[in-house]
């Protein structure tokens, strides 16, 4: 029975109903990073931890994929017959990290600097053991669902 | 007032058109621009003591000797991304403030595939899903960082398309360049949206050309050429933390100015004057926004006074701040390795007077170039007459 699997181990939590991003905290500086490394930029220490960060954010900024990208490296839809253009954006964590990510949304009058999302997973393409290979995307928060800094 | 032995002038410039040149190797355009270059100076190659140079695409550049001829010279190999022309470049004029060496040449060539370029993520250090999932792209870059800035300094969609009439209007006029047909802002705003908010035409698209410079000892260039034109500042920085760089899986809240103000605020010290004191200016136009954005990283305004200046002609080849005469980017596309030298290229001939229908009118002392390029790397250059 085909299944989904992550487009690669160690970026969010898997398996989880409700994945989150797995990031570095500089345990020095307290400077937060994704994904995973061991070094810190800002203050040049090497001493990391590994946190989950919040699954909902706001979008700094943002553009749409207007063609499809080259594959490889680009695993999902390259038919130019059937592309759909998807959202591009970095979202602020809780101000401590700007994460880029796809967005669900692809729409330039729907896609607000500001405006508050949070993390879903998004279907790229299906492997040859028939499993969905999925990676984590951004989608709009509407208001009256909106649970706020989870 | 005479040169000192420890500056550096450039006493000729070669080029090989750009655009696409099918059946012609990358390297092979590289070797062209440096005939030229002799040609221009009226050195042999054998008069050629050191060269740094490089391509990113099309293979190693100190291979040009076994056409050019095999000398014995010192030949260094230069990769910096984008800035691969601008280093070799900085390297060439230390090597010879240094007092090392005489006479040395700077040669940047390359030979793209078509289509946006196609990102090694293991080069750049990135994972795999990272380009997996559709992100990898440089072009994003260039929109999500002018879409924030339109947003935080009042930047309008027609600036930008402004900024794309300009650069072919200028190629149109420049025989070596890729781009020559000259376009209304009409079809550059209609073209297709690839990465909003910025259309086909205000991208510049990977190409291929080549560059040489020759550059000498001050105090000796007038043995060789009439009109030798003074290097003044070359500087490359990288990126410092906090800063909004291409192919960043994240950012930081933190915010600090890009690589680019830091190599201008060092050219600028370095040659010992300011951004009012330049009478013309190459800079960065991967796409529309870079050119607009780099204006005030420069120095050459503040942030948001782009869009009144563009709208007065400020940064037309006959406005107050000519700006990206030969086209850019934009007209000329990038061959990586030979970009940031094209703008050289240009400038000494803009300071020779040699530019022909693009001349500027303002009888050009001082020149600059600022070329930008993955993961956060600029390099600048002051010339002056």
């Amino acid at each position: 029975m085909s299944k989904q699997v992550p487009v690669a181990e160690g970026v969010f939590t898997w398996p989880s109903d409700e994945p989150r991003l797995i990031a570095s905290r500089c345990t020095d500086c307290d400077n937060h990073m994704f994904p995973v490394q061991t070094d810190c930029p800002r203050c040049s220490g090497s001493t990391t931890e590994q946190v989950e960060l919040s699954r909902t954010g706001t979008l700094w900024t943002w553009t749409i994929q207007g063609y499809p990208p080259k594959a490889p490296p680009y695993a999902g839809n390259v038919d130019p017959a059937t592309f759909e253009p998807f959202g591009v954006g970095y979202v602020d964590i809780d101000g401590k990290v700007r994460v880029e990510s796809r967005l669900t949304v692809a729409d330039v009058d729907k896609l607000k600097i500001g405006m508050e999302l949070e993390m879903v997973l998004d279907p790229l393409y299906t492997n040859d053991d028939g499993d969905e290979v999925v990676t984590f995307a951004f989608a709009p928060i509407s208001s009256s669902t909106s649970g706020g800094n989870s | 007032m005479s040169p000192n032995s420890d500056d550096v002038a450039i006493i000729g410039i070669g080029m090989h058109e750009f655009g696409r040149h099918d059946g012609v190797e990358g390297i092979d355009q590289g070797v062209t621009a440096v005939r030229r270059a002799l040609a221009d100076c009226g050195l042999n190659w054998d008069q050629v003591e050191f060269a740094f140079g490089g391509s990113k695409d099309a293979g190693a550049a100190d291979t040009m000797v076994s056409k050019l001829g095999l000398t014995g010279l010192q030949f260094i190999n230069v990769a910096n991304g984008c800035a691969t022309g601008g280093s070799a470049l900085f390297s060439a004029y230390n090597s010879i403030k240094s007092g090392m060496f005489d006479i040395g040449m700077a040669v940047g060539f390359d030979k793209h595939e078509r289509g946006a370029f196609r990102i090694d993520l293991a080069s750049h250090g990135l994972e795999e899903w990272y380009g997996e999932s559709g992100l990898a792209l440089t072009t994003q870059f260039f929109g999500m960082k002018l879409n924030r800035y339109m947003h935080d300094y009042d930047i309008s969609q027609p600036t930008l398309a402004k900024v794309a009439e300009k650069a072919f209007r200028n190629g149109s006029i420049n025989p070596m360049a890729w781009r020559r047909r000259a376009m209304s802002e009409a079809e550059i705003s209609e073209s297709a949206m690839l990465s909003h908010p910025l259309t086909q035409y205000m991208f510049c698209s990977p190409g291929e050309g080549g560059v040489a410079l020759i550059l000498c000892r001050a105090d000796k260039a007038k043995q060789y050429c009439d009109n030798p034109i003074y290097l003044d500042a070359a500087v490359v920085r990288s990126r410092k933390f906090g800063s909004f760089e291409v192919m960043a899986p994240h950012l930081s809240p933190e915010r600090t100015d890009g690589p680019t103000v830091d190599a201008s605020l060092a050219a600028f010290e370095m040659a010992g004057i300011g951004p009012e004191d330049i009478d013309v200016a190459q800079l960065q136009d991967t796409e529309v926004g870079a050119e607009i954005m780099h204006m005030a990283e420069n120095g050459f305004c503040e942030h948001g006074e782009q869009e009144h200046m563009i709208a007065m002609g400020d940064t037309e080849i006959g406005g107050r701040l000519p700006v990206n005469t030969d086209g850019g980017c934009l007209a000329n596309g990038e061959p990586v390795g030979a970009s940031g030298l094209r703008q050289v290229y240009e400038n000494v001939l803009q300071l020779r007077g040699d530019a022909g229908p693009r001349q500027v009118a303002n009888d050009p002392k001082v020149a600059y170039t600022h070329v930008y390029g993955a993961p956060g790397i600029s390099g600048v250059t002051i010339l002056s007459r």
